[in-house]
């Protein structure tokens, strides 16, 4: 066999071992309505009509740590603009998850996905991950990770612009 | 003429789907990033006790007789 030949039989090896199907939701998808009976929360915020950050993180993630402070900036600027923050935890210890949120007291809305049910069906493929929707329920930007200053900047980029698009024709 | 050329690919990648086909079954337990708290936690971080990381580290560095250890690029030049 040519060293061509068994190249091309190696890629397809590595393709048929390696490859994996991710069903992450993608920018243009509608998001799942965040639905009071699988979610624990008091109350679930509305976003109807709402520009929406949702934000999974986890009491064990430090990036998750060290975003909602700029969520909580963001919270102060936008949400009388009409910006909803939801930051929906995937803990699947209770205890972890009320120390955190008594430990950080974010001020936007923080839901607690206690089965797992609603990061199911969006498949994040890293932690934190936050979606960006529009006022009509749309994924529009897909975050993974939390890297700083760069990541706030993007953010906030991104909310202005979204902020600033026409309510959607009913 | 090409194909006969191909064929031995041809064979072993179909050996390959065969053999690593199950790997991309969403049936395969795997665990999602949103359930890596057990992964996460800090009994779980190799370098958790330092005294341990140094004695290892001199072990390594004894064994291989090459000062620096893990941490530094060096020559392997036998000097510790």
């Amino acid at each position: 066999m040519s060293p061509r030949n068994t190249l091309c039989a190696a890629g397809l090896l590595l393709l048929t071992g390696f490859v994996t199907v991710r069903a992450e939701m993608q920018a243009g998808e509608q998001f799942p309505a965040l639905d009071p009976s699988v979610l624990v929360s008091e109350p679930v915020p509305a976003t109807t009509g709402k520009v929406t950050l949702v934000d999974f993180w986890a009491s064990w993630c430090a990036p998750c740590k060290a975003s909602f402070p700029t969520y909580a900036q963001f919270h102060a600027q936008y949400a009388a603009h009409g910006l909803v923050i939801v930051g929906v935890s995937v803990d699947e210890n209770q205890a972890k998850f009320d120390a955190f949120v008594k430990q950080l007291a974010p001020p936007f809305a923080i839901v607690w996905d206690a089965g797992h049910q609603l990061v199911g069906r969006v498949k994040v493929a890293a932690m934190p991950t936050c979606f960006l929707l529009d006022r009509a329920g749309r994924v529009r930007f897909v975050h993974h990770g939390y890297h700083g200053a760069e990541s706030g900047q993007e953010l906030r980029r991104e909310i202005e612009s979204l902020l600033a698009e026409p309510p959607p024709s009913t | 003429m090409k194909t006969p050329r191909l064929l031995p690919a041809l064979l072993l990648a179909a050996l390959g789907l065969t053999v690593f086909g199950g790997c991309t079954s969403a049936k395969l337990v795997r665990v999602q990033p949103w359930e890596r708290a057990t992964l996460a936690d800090y009994t779980m971080r190799p370098d958790r006790d330092p005294l341990a990381t140094t004695m290892n580290e001199h072990i390594y560095f004894s064994r291989e007789s090459a000062s620096g250890g893990r941490g530094v690029g060096g020559s392997g030049c036998g000097c510790n």
